[in-house]
């Protein structure tokens, strides 16, 4: 089945989330890709039973004999890439890579912007082995301003880019979302600026150093606000679950343990729908509820009335309901909610792959479906240097005895340094 | 000057909403040219708001301003056939079409893809939807809120003992928009590698449930669920926001190298003697302990202070910053991240500059169009006759 990005090599230096991300998407979209991973970056050979359970990252909660190849989180991260193991901080390693860089389309990492530099493969030194290659550096603060060395995680830099403060509980202080935000959102969008810089490469020639500054595609996602604070003055108050102009619109506690449904009405319209939804016909006539500007203002009450109403139910008995008369509502769904979710699987949401070391096991797939060139799940997950041999043989046409001496002298492996 | 990697891709943004309205904003801020099609009363964008000096007007709702920008815009009736009979005419001289009604709408309108595709077969169609265009979802109704809700995020946001919280604005919708830019890129090349025009379907349902970092790995591989810890972050300890004498801070510790740095920075180092505090999950799991103890340290300190600090000492520590403290960001002043603009109704403001730089081929912000700014254009150049357009206007067609 043909593929978009079919002919694409991309080297994938990344760590941990928003590089990887980039990467998946591009070879889900049918580029190859090889991921190059230091021997020391899957963790210890033998991580401690209870941290095992703790994490949750491990099939069946089972270290297994080789548990750096069963983790979860790297195996999500990874699928459709060709793993090979290299010690970049090693010339011998140092110049594999560059022999990987001749034939490779895309080099991609998400380091601190020195460390290209001290390895002796920075742009410059990419470009001379390669003239048209496309480098994509994605580090948090971006490759020059004064907060260019610093250390940079999602979880501070969604806070420092705005979006900790646009939210939380409206008697506290910012708060933040769930997962490292700012992570994927720079992922994404990397994504999109691999295939701009190949566009322009097919039309020019040209490769470049392509730079994307996490903190910046982060703002990018609120660039509203930064709008209407300087057209209005005022800062935004913290809402909840509340909306500037929409109600009835929150949160509201269903039967169970920590069971909830959301609701947004957004028009007399849906207003009526939910009025006839919660069986309570004077609602419709009650003029605290009339406009939605009174619905706005009578919010308090309305969330009890409607808040006593869903205690009651299942809360996906209740947007069933609701969904049927046209009213917006979600249940607030958990991992277990997600995974089992039955539009997501009926539009085939969660390919199932195969994995050497950690078994069969569902994964979330690309959430852009292409009539013509679909998404390609093509393998799980390396495990650690799976491609070593073939990626030196097949493409770079090492013999069996260069690629021997390389393993004894630690250049390459696959199991991790302790 | 360079020039903008998408300069002579011509796209149709037909969008109401925000997925798709970011979608086009991406391919027009690198080159493309994007024209808005909006009914005559403007796009919902230009009725969300919030307005300069809070005063409805479709040229100042900030966020229009911000997600047109680089676009051209018409208005045309899509109800009247002659209004659908002109986007028919323009299909066929354009390379995308986003649109955010769904299919089913587009059908009805006789817009969708397989009557566009028969005239236009090249054209590269996707359609934006908070649920796509089949599955059991196709027909619910979606705000952000429920689809933070549904999406995943909820559950894992807010404090374990109250109700679970949204995230900030319209998060579900601006994912879906960066996936439709990925994956109208990827469409443009399979078309240029001579695989013809095709329909792309993304949803924001399945965008956020793509952006989870480790909710749909662990359930799958140990059944795992993972529950939302308010501020707190499952890894580790402090990894999380604190009150400040002028604000808060964000500060991330992530490894025992880190912790006792701060503890020494804080004059505390037998903290990182003591087992509760001595690694990741036993500062988390005594986290309570912890911050009774540390807490106060930020407390009687300025943000600018603490940041200064800690980062001297090597610890992840940055302000939590309001939207005036991100437009006065040393960092991003410096590096030039805020453009400054004129608008001929909102005035001269500073917009977020471009998520990614290709240097060389640079995109650009340009500002967002007026009301119907460019329809006379846009038909002339699609061979509309001048007198044409009175008699379209006359009917309702534009």
């Amino acid at each position: 089945m043909q593929t978009a990005l079919q002919g694409i090599r991309i080297l994938d230096l990344t760590r941990v989330w928003s590089g990887p991300l980039a990467v998946r998407i591009l070879t889900d979209l049918g580029a190859e890709a090889i991921r190059i991973e230091s021997r020391g970056q899957r963790g210890p050979a033998a991580v401690p039973d209870w941290q095992v359970k703790r994490s949750g990252f491990y099939p069946n909660n089972e270290r297994g004999e080789r548990g750096w190849n069963r983790n979860a989180f790297i195996n999500e991260m990874n699928r459709n890439k060709l793993g090979i193991t290299l010690e970049l901080n090693r010339p011998e390693g140092v110049e594999i890579f560059r022999q990987l860089v001749a034939i490779s389309d895309v080099v991609i990492e998400n380091y601190s912007p020195r460390v290209l530099n001290n390895l002796g493969i920075d742009y410059g030194h990419l470009r001379a082995v390669r003239p048209d290659i496309i480098l994509v550096s994605m580090p948090g603060y971006g490759l020059s301003g004064p907060y260019r060395d610093r250390v940079a995680y999602g979880t501070t830099l969604e806070p420092e880019a705005g979006l900790s403060y646009l939210m939380g509980y409206p008697d506290r202080g910012p708060q933040r979302l769930g997962v490292a935000y700012p992570d994927p959102v720079a992922g994404i969008h990397a994504a999109g600026a691999v295939l701009l810089a190949l566009w322009h490469r097919r039309r020019t020639g040209e490769g470049q150093h392509v730079e994307l500054a996490q903190i910046e595609s982060a703002v990018a996602m609120i660039g509203e606000f930064v709008l209407a604070y300087q057209l209005t003055g005022t800062l935004p108050p913290r809402l909840g679950n509340r909306h500037p102009w929409m109600a009835p619109h929150g949160c509201y506690p269903c039967r169970g343990e920590d069971r909830w449904i959301t609701i947004a009405v957004r028009s007399n319209n849906e207003w009526q729908a939910l009025c006839g939804v919660l069986g309570q016909p004077w609602l419709n006539t009650d003029k605290r509820f009339a406009t939605p500007l009174a619905r706005w203002y009578h919010q308090d009450e309305l969330d009890a009335i409607i808040a006593a109403w869903t205690r009651e139910r299942d809360a996906f008995d209740v947007m069933d309901e609701l969904q049927q008369v046209g009213v917006p509502a979600g249940v607030v769904c958990d991992g277990r909610d997600l995974a089992t979710n039955p539009h997501l699987v009926a539009r085939g949401f969660f390919p199932r792959l195969e994995h050497p070391d950690a078994g069969t096991h569902f994964y979330p797939g690309l959430p852009i479906h292409l009539s013509r060139t679909p998404a390609s799940y093509r393998a799980d997950a390396p495990a650690l240097g799976q491609h070593n041999r073939f990626v030196l043989a097949e493409l770079l046409g090492l013999t069996g005895a260069r690629i021997d001496a390389l393993a004894s002298a630690g250049i390459i492996g696959d199991r991790p340094l302790a | 000057m360079t020039i903008a990697p998408l300069k002579g891709i011509r796209v149709l943004d037909l969008s109401n909403g925000v997925g798709g309205a970011y979608c086009g904003k991406l391919l027009a801020c690198y080159g493309a040219t994007v024209t808005r099609i909006e009914a005559s009363s403007g796009s919902a964008l230009r009725r969300e708001g919030p307005f300069r000096d809070d005063r409805p007007d479709p040229n100042t709702s900030a966020l229009q301003l911000y997600l047109d920008t680089s676009k051209r815009a018409m208005t045309l009736n899509l109800e009247h056939p002659d209004g659908q009979r002109l986007l028919r005419q323009l299909v066929t001289t354009v390379d995308v079409l986003v649109e955010d009604a769904g299919q089913q709408r587009m059908t009805e309108l006789g817009l969708d893809y397989s009557r566009i595709a028969a005239i236009a077969p090249d054209l590269i169609y996707v359609s934006v939807t908070p649920f796509g265009n089949d599955g059991p979802y196709a027909t619910y109704q979606a705000t952000e809120l429920t689809l933070y809700a549904l999406g995943g995020y909820m559950a894992l946001t807010g404090d374990p003992d109250r109700e679970p919280l949204q995230g900030p604005g319209a998060q579900p919708s601006y994912l879906a928009g960066v996936y439709a830019f990925v994956g109208v890129m990827a469409a443009l090349w399979a078309r240029a590698d001579g695989h013809g025009g095709q329909f792309l379907d993304i949803s924001a349902f399945e965008a956020i449930a793509a952006s989870h970092q480790w909710t749909i790995s662990r359930y799958s591989y140990s059944g795992m669920v993972q529950r939302r810890i308010g501020n707190r972050y499952d890894s580790g300890h402090p990894i999380t926001i604190y009150p400040t004498a002028d604000g808060y801070i964000s500060i991330g510790i992530s490894t025992d190298e880190q912790a006792q740095r701060f503890f020494v920075l804080i004059n505390r180092p037998d903290l990182g003697e003591d087992p509760r505090f001595a690694t990741n999950l036993a500062r988390l799991e005594h986290a309570d302990e912890l911050d009774a103890i540390i807490s106060p340290w930020f407390a009687v300190r300025t943000s600018a202070e603490v940041v200064a600090l800690c980062q001297e000492m090597r610890v992840p520590c940055a302000r939590v910053a309001t939207i005036a403290d991100l437009l006065a960001d040393p960092h991003l002043q410096q590096r030039g991240f805020w453009q400054e603009i004129a608008h001929p109704y909102a005035g001269r403001l500073l917009y977020p500059g471009l998520p990614f730089h290709l240097p060389a081929a640079d995109g650009s912000i340009q500002r967002a169009p007026l009301l119907s700014e460019h329809s006379v254009e846009t038909l002339e150049e699609a061979g509309e006759a001048h007198t044409d357009l009175g008699r379209l206007r006359a009917l309702g067609g534009i």
